[in-house]
């Protein structure tokens, strides 16, 4: 339902621009298309990891991991996870949800992308060249340590 | 000889865009082929992997049309230039909502908001507006939201996307309270134009 809405949202504005100015409605569509092959290796790469890694991944062994009932320590681990690891969130949401179909915790998945989106620890050297050392220790710290205040209010909410 | 990629792909005939394609896939296409090895000493198991790679496959390739569709409507049709006069110093609640509204809208990863940032920094745009954009980048982004509503529940998505833009402010408020005038005036001279904190 939710993905039949945004077909027709997206394909009423599409009309909308065509009909308003052809030109840049097809720079649009090549911008579009472009973000998506651009993404498409990367999108490709984990759906076929997910893919391979849960068919070994039992449900048990994944609630052991990172299930409900490991609290702060199954968090500390996707969010070390989230943390290091630069995976878009078009990918990470497939694997997020195989997780949770898996018998994850909602709070640890919380956790993992919210660190993942907020947190960049690769990516510190380049943020750092913008920001500097101060602001950049400070966001990342302060994102690193919100991402679990955000998951336990996730955890309650959902569910 | 080199390819970077899909640019070089069309002038150089199918044996280059071949090799290109072999390069930019080359992750996947190696667990495709270990998939395969699989497949071969283990039938079963094999089965089993290329079943949950293929239903991974269509669960998301069919929601990507209409988000590429949309992101690239945004890309066009909400220019840059003119909002970024409406960040500056005294742009209040507005330059700050509208700073939401900026990253929000945007897409690519967090890395990708830094030359933006600078860009705006450049222009004037206040510091506490920078790290709202920043935030909201990161983590408010529409097309994710829609991507994230999808595979995880509106319940989820609705809930950490409050709770993210309610963080987002707090931290920005502590950051910009922790770091002093000349701080930021020595990040805004990185990037060119004089101080505005």
């Amino acid at each position: 339902m939710f993905t039949r809405a945004l077909y027709i949202i997206s394909i009423g504005l599409l009309i909308a621009s065509f009909g308003k100015d052809r030109a840049k409605t097809r720079a649009a569509l090549v911008k579009g298309l472009r973000a998506f092959s651009n993404i498409l290796p990367d999108f490709a790469t984990v759906l076929a990891i997910v893919g391979l890694v849960l068919t070994f991944l039992s449900p048990d062994i994944v609630a052991g991991l990172i299930g409900q009932k490991t609290g702060i320590l199954g968090m500390l681990v996707t969010s070390i996870a989230g943390a290091i690891t630069l995976i878009p969130g078009f990918v990470a949401f497939p694997l997020a949800k195989s997780l949770l179909d898996r018998g994850a915790g909602v709070a640890q998945i919380a956790v993992f992308i919210s660190t993942l989106m907020m947190v960049g620890f690769v990516t510190v050297p380049l943020e750092i060249r913008y920001f500097g050392r101060r602001v950049t220790f400070l966001r990342n710290t302060l994102a690193y340590l919100f991402s679990f205040i955000a998951a336990f209010i996730i955890g309650m909410v959902v569910l | 000889m080199r390819y970077s990629a899909s640019t070089t792909a069309g002038a150089t005939g199918a044996t280059g865009s071949l090799r290109a394609f072999a390069r930019v896939y080359r992750y996947f296409l190696l667990i495709i082929l270990l998939d395969t090895v699989i497949l071969i000493l283990r039938p079963l198991t094999g089965k089993e992997v290329f079943r949950h790679t293929y239903s991974n496959f269509i669960e998301m390739l069919s929601i990507c049309p209409p988000i590429f569709l949309l992101l690239g409507l945004l890309d066009v049709w909400v220019p840059r230039e003119t909002i970024i006069r409406y960040l500056g110093e005294d742009s209040g609640v507005l330059g700050a909502g509208l700073s939401i509204l900026l990253g929000a809208a945007a897409a690519g990863p967090l890395y990708g908001a830094f030359p933006i940032a600078a860009v705006m920094m450049k222009k004037g745009a206040k510091f506490s507006n920078i790290l709202i954009f920043i935030g909201a980048w990161s983590t408010l982004k529409v097309p994710m939201f829609l991507f994230e509503a999808s595979a995880l529940g509106a319940r989820f998505a609705v809930t950490r996307w409050i709770v993210s833009l309610t963080g987002i402010v707090f931290m920005t408020l502590i950051i910009d309270r922790i770091v002093t005038k000349e701080e930021k005036a020595a990040i805004y001279h990185r990037h060119g134009e004089g101080c505005q904190t």
